[in-house]
């Protein structure tokens, strides 16, 4: 059960900050518990956001990112009141989609 | 001759001043990092499992936090509660921390186990997860954003908290003969590149439980005062605390009276 994320999309003149953060344990695959077993990778493989209706971003990510990630861009052509809609999928199949609304 | 007492001179410039701009640049840095970082801090994550964990119905006896566990501002309100403590709650008969009154809500309220709890009180490097008692102190915490620290210190039960951390801050002991004023007790220390507060002070006791509970970047972890405390012991080489002690208690007192009247921010983010 993944958490959900937090978005904050917000206009800066004619430019909106989007900044999202993820709830994740993003394993590298190469870490080893107290037991000397490796930990199992997993992490967050791809991530699409789309505002007002338009896809902005499509992802691929890997093991190189830290836990609970933020993911911050800056974009024109938004306006107050489009939808952004995030989603990611991780390389177990987990997936989690969230919504929030350009302010 | 002359030439080389301007060269040395020009040396001796060129040694000391690179290094002492070089520590105000990683501070400004890293304080801008902070800044950037607070806008989007992981701790939110874990203020929203902590909410969670507030109101739901848990422990053998089934009731939730938010309808059985009084903070000091009434019943279920965790508003202001954070910067309000530590105080004296008469049913514990002591004065208590955030952490501490919780754990104590949930073994006299929900009925959970003492020894439970403090079996795992603090998330570890390797752990994905905070334990259920540092989301629940996130949680508490953030409903005291943007409030002034406004511990009961006229009480006189707190004060003798704050006092007996007072002493127990400066007492030196274990294999360094440290206090814990032997770094935080002066102006103008630092250990590397960071520069150690003066808890004595106003301005240093702010910087002492500014973003407390915090989100280390190291590791990624979830960390509350009480951990910070207990590492503070580590450090000094001292026997570590048990769980939610008095002592510890009087430590978090101590500095909390001392930056009473500043801003609290929230729960924050660490290196």
């Amino acid at each position: 059960m993944a958490d959900p994320m937090k978005i904050r999309a917000q206009m800066k003149g004619d430019v909106a900050e989007i900044r999202i953060l993820m709830g994740h344990a993003m394993e590298t695959g190469q870490r080893k518990d107290a037991a000397g077993n490796t930990v199992p990778a997993h992490f967050i493989q791809t991530i699409t956001i789309d505002v007002g209706g338009k896809r902005v971003v499509d992802g691929q990510t890997g093991t190189a990112i830290s836990r609970n990630p933020v993911f911050g861009f800056k974009m024109k052509g938004a306006k107050v009141g489009d939808k952004v809609v995030v989603n990611w999928v991780d390389n177990k199949g987990d997936k989690r989609t969230d919504e929030a609304t350009v302010a | 001759m002359k030439s080389h007492v301007a060269l040395m001179a020009a040396l001796s410039v060129a040694l000391v001043g690179p290094a002492a701009a070089q520590t105000k640049d990683a501070n400004a840095e890293f304080e801008k990092f902070r800044a950037e970082m607070e806008e989007s801090s992981p701790a939110e994550l874990f203020e929203a499992r902590g909410e969670e964990l507030w109101k739901a119905k848990r422990g053998p006896n089934k009731v939730s936090l938010a309808e059985s566990c009084d903070l000091g501002q009434g019943l279920g309100n965790v508003e202001g509660a954070y910067v309000r403590t530590p105080r004296y709650f008469a049913d514990a008969d002591a004065v208590m921390d955030i952490e501490r009154r919780l754990v104590w809500c949930m073994v006299e309220k929900q009925g959970f186990k003492f020894e439970d709890i403090a079996k795992k009180p603090f998330q570890g490097a390797n752990d994905n997860n905070a334990p259920d008692i540092t989301n629940l102190v996130t949680y508490v915490a953030s409903g005291s954003r943007n409030m002034k620290f406004d511990m009961p210190l006229h009480d006189a039960k707190v004060r003798d908290a704050f006092e007996t951390g007072k002493a127990m801050a400066a007492y030196r002991a274990g294999p360094y003969d440290f206090s814990c004023n032997t770094c935080h007790g002066t102006d103008g220390k630092r250990i590397r590149m960071q520069n150690l507060p003066n808890l004595a002070t106003s301005e240093g006791a702010i910087r002492g439980v500014q973003g407390w509970p915090g989100y280390r970047m190291t590791g990624g972890v979830m960390l509350t005062s009480q951990w910070r405390m207990n590492d503070c012991f580590r450090q000094q080489r001292f026997p570590e605390p048990k769980y939610a002690s008095q002592a510890v208690t009087n430590l978090i007192a101590y500095m909390t009276g001392n930056a009473n009247g500043q801003l609290y921010k929230g729960p924050g983010i660490k290196r």
